[in-house]
């Protein structure tokens, strides 16, 4: 594994590089050696499977991080890669032709956070929502609770039991209902 | 997601109010006979509750052990039905996202006369663990109306026969007119379902 | 003309008979299987249920006039089968209207009902109902091979073509029934019992999970009364005429009800401890073994005469 990182780290430029269990490590490249170092996984470390796809949203620094899991069948290792790339524009190599399971990866993500594919097959094709109109419902300035207000018909007379709510509003009526104020006017921006 | 996209698999829709190629008849109201047997057929539809075989949400997986051996509902007379031409009693298990409810109109508007719905679950009286989703809706009987719900996260098999229980003394006092009620209020219900199925790509009511 | 009356309200007499133990037959049925698989199943009177609950039914959609002849030609095919063949013999009052011949006209009928299906169902608008057509049509013809060829041996045995006299010829005793003296027909004709009773393994087209693709997918509300109805007929009706050709005929209603009590349950204990055949298989299956059994039965009475 410590070879690995080592030629990974002299070929890639690999950052960042942290042991989350034994056997499973974590390494960030930048964008353009991406698809190369993933390739080079693949076909020279035999790092054949492709567990998962995913992307996170962090919309502080302004970037969107795109996370492959790739697994490894002879010595049962796994080496996860990440990489940042804007949050304006987002596109990113296709690897649909390394996993063709790749294709439905992609597809969710371009659909749950607008990432864009070019070169993936059916990349606009619509996954698990049907005549969506909003922004990606995945993003962190997507408020799911407003909307869900606002479009399904909540049923009223609907409490919470949360302790702490509840326990404020008991005691310190005046100074909860100024949080309250200031949270829900906060969230509406 | 835009029709623009779509370039290459290009979908021709067709037009659903032409009167040549849809009936684009609305649904009636079949009032009830006041009299006897009136009663026996009410009697006769509590005692053979047809289901429709399909299993809408994460709820289904409670309505599989009722066939077999150890809660047995086939005593009770209901019978799973694959097709919802032959069926009279739709059970919506669990969440009801966007997608599904679009197949689950249309199946629901192809059952015949006396139809009856069972809400199983939390998440069809008022969004349940999902209340603040941005895909699953809140509340199942503005879009089509429900007899009766059984409550849980997902109920037990013995809260489910419970249910078949209360229905079934629902349908025999008479209470169960679910597809008239669907019938008086159409116009209602279409709206409700309309502004969040926003794709609508079917006739308005798929007989 | 007082001859054809009395006739007339016989037949309408034993219908009335037949069509409550059709029913019964059923409800008894189901308890067995549910018996069997441990549990205790519906009601024996849950086919009435059914029965009421169908025709209760307010609404109906139809999709033209052959639609509505479907069902109606597989009951007439039933009622027919069942109008013709004499019941119990010896009997005033169960005769039908049984005469000479009646063994080919019973053959007819049988074949009949499923094509009326076949037209009805192919109008119902359902993309995929010729598919369900085809494995229900060539399921029944390939049962009726070897059950033909068994009534050819049989009539060529007894020089009749009339039920009621294949039946006096096997009354006096268990020695005469055609099952002790002409074994090879009955071999034949049981196996072909199998394939027309339409349980496992031969019930593709019935099943539940292949239903959507079958004849019955867009039939309900009193359409689907009449099919659940000609089920009782025609079910009876088929295991009276398998009785009156194979096992002795029946003299009396309770030697009628166990006979053929028994013979369904031979069908039922095959189908529920057996898989479904597809339908190349059981196309496979009754032309070898069974068309080669009656294709003996056939033979031996060409050369013994």
């Amino acid at each position: 594994m410590k070879e690995l990182i080592e030629r990974l780290r002299s070929k890639f430029n690999a950052k960042n590089i942290k042991e989350q269990r034994k056997n499973f490590v974590f390494i960030t490249v930048e964008k353009k050696d991406l698809e190369g170092c993933v390739l080079y996984l693949k076909e020279f470390e035999g790092y054949g499977h492709l567990t998962l796809l995913t992307a996170l949203d962090w919309i502080e620094k302004d970037q969107f991080e795109l996370v492959y899991h790739l697994h490894n069948y002879f010595n049962k290792t796994d080496v996860s890669v990440k990489t940042f790339i804007d949050r304006k524009n987002p596109t990113m190599v296709s690897i649909n032709n390394l996993w063709a399971g790749a294709r439905v990866y992609e597809r969710e993500i371009k659909e749950l956070f607008g990432i864009d594919f070019p070169g993936c097959p059916r990349v606009n094709d619509p996954f698990a929502l049907e005549g969506w109109h909003e922004i990606p419902p995945m993003r962190k300035d997507f408020d799911t609770k407003k909307y869900s207000e606002e479009t399904y018909f909540p049923r009223p007379g609907r409490y919470t039991k949360d302790n702490v709510a509840q326990m404020e509003e008991q005691l310190y009526p005046v100074e909860a209902e100024v949080k309250n104020g200031i949270a829900e006017t906060v969230r509406k921006k | 997601m835009t029709e623009a996209d779509n370039e290459e698999n290009k979908i021709i829709k067709p037009d659903f109010s032409d009167p040549e190629l849809f009936c684009t008849a609305l649904p009636k109201e079949v009032p009830r006979m006041n009299n006897i047997i009136q009663k026996f057929y009410d009697w006769a539809q509590a005692n053979s509750l047809w289901l429709l075989a399909f299993g809408t949400g994460c709820g289904s997986i409670e309505m599989r052990p009722l066939y077999t051996a150890r809660y047995d509902i086939s005593r009770f007379g209901i019978a799973p039905r694959p097709t919802p031409r032959q069926s009279n009693l739709f059970i919506i298990s669990g969440y009801v996202s966007v997608k599904t409810l679009k197949r689950i109109i249309r199946s629901y508007e192809q059952m015949q006369n006396p139809k009856f719905v069972i809400g199983l679950g939390s998440c069809t009286i008022n969004g349940g663990m999902y209340w603040d989703s941005y895909n699953t809706i809140n509340r199942l009987d503005h879009y089509i109306p429900v007899d009766v719900y059984v409550a849980g996260c997902m109920p037990r098999p013995e809260a489910l026969i419970a249910g078949f229980d209360e229905l079934k003394k629902r349908i025999k006092e008479g209470r169960g007119e679910g597809a008239n009620e669907y019938a008086k209020n159409f116009a209602w219900y279409k709206a409700n379902q309309k502004k969040i199925i926003k794709d609508w790509d079917m006739p308005d009511y798929n007989w | 003309m007082d001859n054809f009356w009395t006739t007339l309200l016989y037949a309408f007499l034993s219908m009335f008979v037949i069509f409550n133990y059709g029913m019964l037959l059923g409800g008894v049925v189901y308890k067995i299987i549910a018996r069997v698989h441990g549990r205790f199943g519906p009601p024996v009177w849950q086919p009435y249920v059914n029965l009421v609950k169908v025709m209760g039914v307010r609404t109906a959609i139809s999709h033209g006039i052959m639609f509505w002849l479907g069902p109606v030609f597989r009951f007439a095919g039933g009622i027919g089968l069942f109008l013709f063949m004499p019941v119990v013999f010896g009997s005033v009052w169960m005769q039908n209207f049984s005469f000479s011949g009646d063994l080919l006209l019973v053959i007819y009928f049988i074949f009949f009902g499923q094509l009326g299906m076949a037209l009805g169902a192919a109008e119902s608008g359902h993309p995929y109902s010729p598919m369900g057509i085809m494995r229900g049509l060539a399921q029944v013809t390939v049962s009726e091979v070897p059950f033909a060829l068994a009534v050819i041996a049989l009539a060529a045995q007894h020089g009749t073509l009339s039920i009621t006299e294949i039946v006096a010829a096997q009354q006096g005793g268990i020695g005469n029934w055609n099952m002790i003296t002409n074994p090879v027909a009955t071999l034949a004709g049981m196996m072909a019992f199998l394939g027309m009773m339409m349980h496992a393994p031969f019930n593709l087209h019935l099943a539940p999970q292949e239903i959507p693709v079958g004849p019955p997918t867009e039939y309900h509300s009193n359409f689907l009364g009449y099919m659940q109805a000609n089920r009782a007929f025609f079910a009876s009706a088929k295991l009276i005429l398998f009785m009156n050709l194979f096992f002795g005929g029946a003299t009396n209603i309770p030697v009628l009800v166990g006979k053929t009590f028994t013979l369904y349950m031979f069908a039922v204990f095959v189908g529920v401890v057996n898989p479904r055949f597809t339908l190349e298989n059981s196309i496979r299956w009754f032309i070898r073994i069974p068309t080669a059994t009656g294709i003996i039965a056939v033979l031996i009475y060409t050369f013994k005469n």
